[in-house]
């Protein structure tokens, strides 16, 4: 047997990204291989969504390099870029006025042409993604009568039709209850592991990035502070340095890395 | 879906019978058989310089007015939008304005001067709308309304001012023709303007239906399943623009039926654009060419200028909108 090279689909070089006169991202350099499952931490205001939505050209400008299967990301049409990466968004409470299988059937368009409809193909890919995601349990209703937990899993739906190789996900348990968290979490386990699907996650959970990934990248203020395997973050030193506060580290009954827990307020001994 | 597809077959029974039988309806009574009499008879005279050309033209008028209503509501994420609330009806009137006070008659492919400057006129207006409801992030309604009205008022003044500095007959077309109305049209020649004007608008909305959907989810949302959405809104903008400018110039600015043609389409078909489209450019043409009806025969001999009976029906339209929980994207108000 051949010996086996990981194809990176996604190269970020030396990126830099300036907003209204302001450094988002400086000189961010990292790869991701086929098939993996990375996460991108840091704490609030550290450039990561800025980031994702550079690398789905939600953003355009910066100076630096991202490659996207080898090819630089200005020379994709948007379409055949939607065919490579699928972008789901934070969930918010914008009135959407399509029905679930309208909304889901509307992530084939990178397959469409004017005046056309889903074919078969899209309708199958369609389906599939209605019922890995659980969707197709409320398939016919208005996306904006859904709780938060049922709008992300169609937006996951959405982003699964389009078919990509790589999907961005942006916080997407942030708003959930533990409940909503576990079935996105499985979901996207599920995603990455049987699909296929290369995931890039941003999250400031840490606990979760460490539990969930292959590997980590953590930003602060805006550069790249950190890339490594969950057990090299997982240390009270390395995240201390990275958040700015002191952490609490405790071995996990079941995962073979520790975990955080959170401490009690200063001056309350218990 | 066949509740869908009836919808739309009973809107094109309608409109058949509206272009079929309006024409027919007025203060002289004319025989079906002056369709396919010859010679200048008045009757005659009447149904194929008069009635036909204005029956077709407030089919266009309405159609394309109904259409760039759709597509500015998409666009802009707001269920307010319209080509009169958004300034681009008295861009489009300024530039007919400036057009008649230069008094400079040329065409340019087939396209009369004052198409052309009215067309001028809309684009400036939706680039100033768009660029001020652009520049506060997001697309509030508040920002974008209260942009709509500070373009409308400047291009109204300036169309006063041209009024101003114009002789008495100038200034006479230029108020008879902001009241908007289809009396002026006489004979074919207004319709085959407007026509190819109408149809490349129409067949732009048409061929961005998945677009419009799209976009109608938000503009990242958009962006992400491939749309580019700059160039959708560059062309729905340009494409708008000429069409609303063409009817505008020869109809004046009509008000309100590009605002509640799409909501009474969407009610009708829901809210997929590949339907929605469609039904718009029916409806549309069936209530502009009753009101128009209306217009001509409601104090006949005297004739009301259709643009007010628009607006008569279109404001308290319009605020119940604005009281009552915005159905379309309309997350910020």
């Amino acid at each position: 047997m051949a010996p086996h090279f990981p194809e990176t689909v996604l190269d970020i070089r030396d990126f830099s990204f300036r907003l209204g006169g302001k450094e988002i991202l400086r000189n961010v350099s990292f790869s991701v291989l086929r098939g993996e499952f990375l996460s991108i931490v840091g704490p609030n205001g550290a450039g990561k969504t800025t980031l994702m939505k550079c690398i789905d050209r939600l953003l355009v400008g910066g100076v630096g390099r991202i490659e996207v299967f080898g090819r630089p990301l200005e020379s994709y049409r948007q379409k055949d870029l939607a065919r490579r990466i699928s972008y789901v968004p934070q969930a918010d409470g914008r009135v959407i006025p399509f029905t679930v299988r309208q909304f889901v059937l509307m992530g084939r368009y990178p397959y469409l042409n004017p005046f056309s409809s889903v074919d078969r193909e899209g309708r199958r890919a369609v389906e599939d993604a209605l019922q890995m995601t659980g969707a197709a349990e409320f398939a016919e209703r208005r996306l904006d009568t859904l709780s938060g937990g049922e709008r992300q899993k169609v937006y996951i739906a959405a982003a699964l039709a389009q078919g990509a190789d790589i999907l961005l996900l942006d916080e997407p348990t942030t708003f959930l209850d533990y409940r909503h968290q576990a079935d996105i979490r499985d979901l996207l386990s599920r995603i990455n592991q049987q699909g296929g699907t290369t995931i890039v996650c941003v999250t400031h959970d840490v606990n979760r990035a460490a539990l969930d990934s292959d590997r980590i990248v953590a930003l602060c203020g805006g550069r790249v502070a950190f890339i490594g395997s969950p057990a090299e973050i997982m240390n009270a030193d390395a995240l201390q340095r990275l958040f700015q506060t002191p952490f609490l580290l405790t071995p996990h009954p079941q995962a073979a890395i520790p975990v955080i827990v959170p401490g009690p307020p200063q001056g309350r001994g218990r | 879906m066949i509740r869908r597809w009836t919808v739309l077959s009973l809107l094109a029974v309608l409109a058949a019978l509206a272009l079929a039988g309006l024409p027919f309806v007025g203060m002289e009574r004319i025989p079906f058989a002056a369709l396919w009499r010859q010679g200048d008879a008045i009757d005659v005279t009447i149904l194929w310089k008069h009635r036909l050309p204005r029956v077709i033209m407030a089919f266009l008028a309405g159609s394309g007015l109904a259409a760039g209503g759709l597509a500015f509501q998409a666009v802009f994420r707001n269920p307010l939008a319209e080509p009169f609330t958004l300034g681009v009806a008295s861009g489009a009137a300024l530039g007919a304005a400036v057009y008649i006070h230069l008094q400079l008659p040329f065409s340019l492919l087939w396209i009369s001067g004052s198409s052309w400057f009215a067309f001028a006129g809309a684009l400036l207006a939706v680039a100033l709308v768009y660029g001020m409801t652009r520049a506060r992030q997001g697309f509030s309604t508040a920002t974008m309304l209260l942009a709509g009205v500070a373009v409308s008022f400047c291009f109204s003044s300036l169309i006063l001012l041209m009024q101003y500095l114009s002789d008495f007959t100038q200034s006479f077309v230029m108020l008879r023709w902001v009241m908007g109305g289809l009396n002026t049209v006489v004979g074919f020649g207004e319709v085959l303007t407007v026509l190819p004007l109408v149809l490349i608008g129409t067949i732009v909305v048409l061929y961005l239906t998945h677009e419009l959907n799209l976009v109608t989810t938000g503009e990242e949302l958009a962006i992400s399943r491939g749309v580019a959405v700059n160039r959708t809104k560059a062309l729905l903008f340009v494409a708008v623009s000429l069409m609303v400018g063409g009817i505008v110039s020869v109809c004046g600015p009509i008000g309100f039926v590009g605002l509640i043609v799409p909501h009474i389409c969407r009610f009708l078909v829901g809210p997929d654009h590949r339907f929605l489209t469609p039904a718009a450019l029916l409806c549309g043409a069936i209530l502009l060419s009753l009101c128009d009806t209306l217009a001509r025969t409601l104090m006949a001999p005297a004739e009301l200028p259709v643009g007010i009976l628009t607006a008569l029906l279109g404001g308290p339209f319009f605020l119940w909108l604005l009281v009552r929980r915005a159905p379309l994207g309309d997350a910020v108000v």
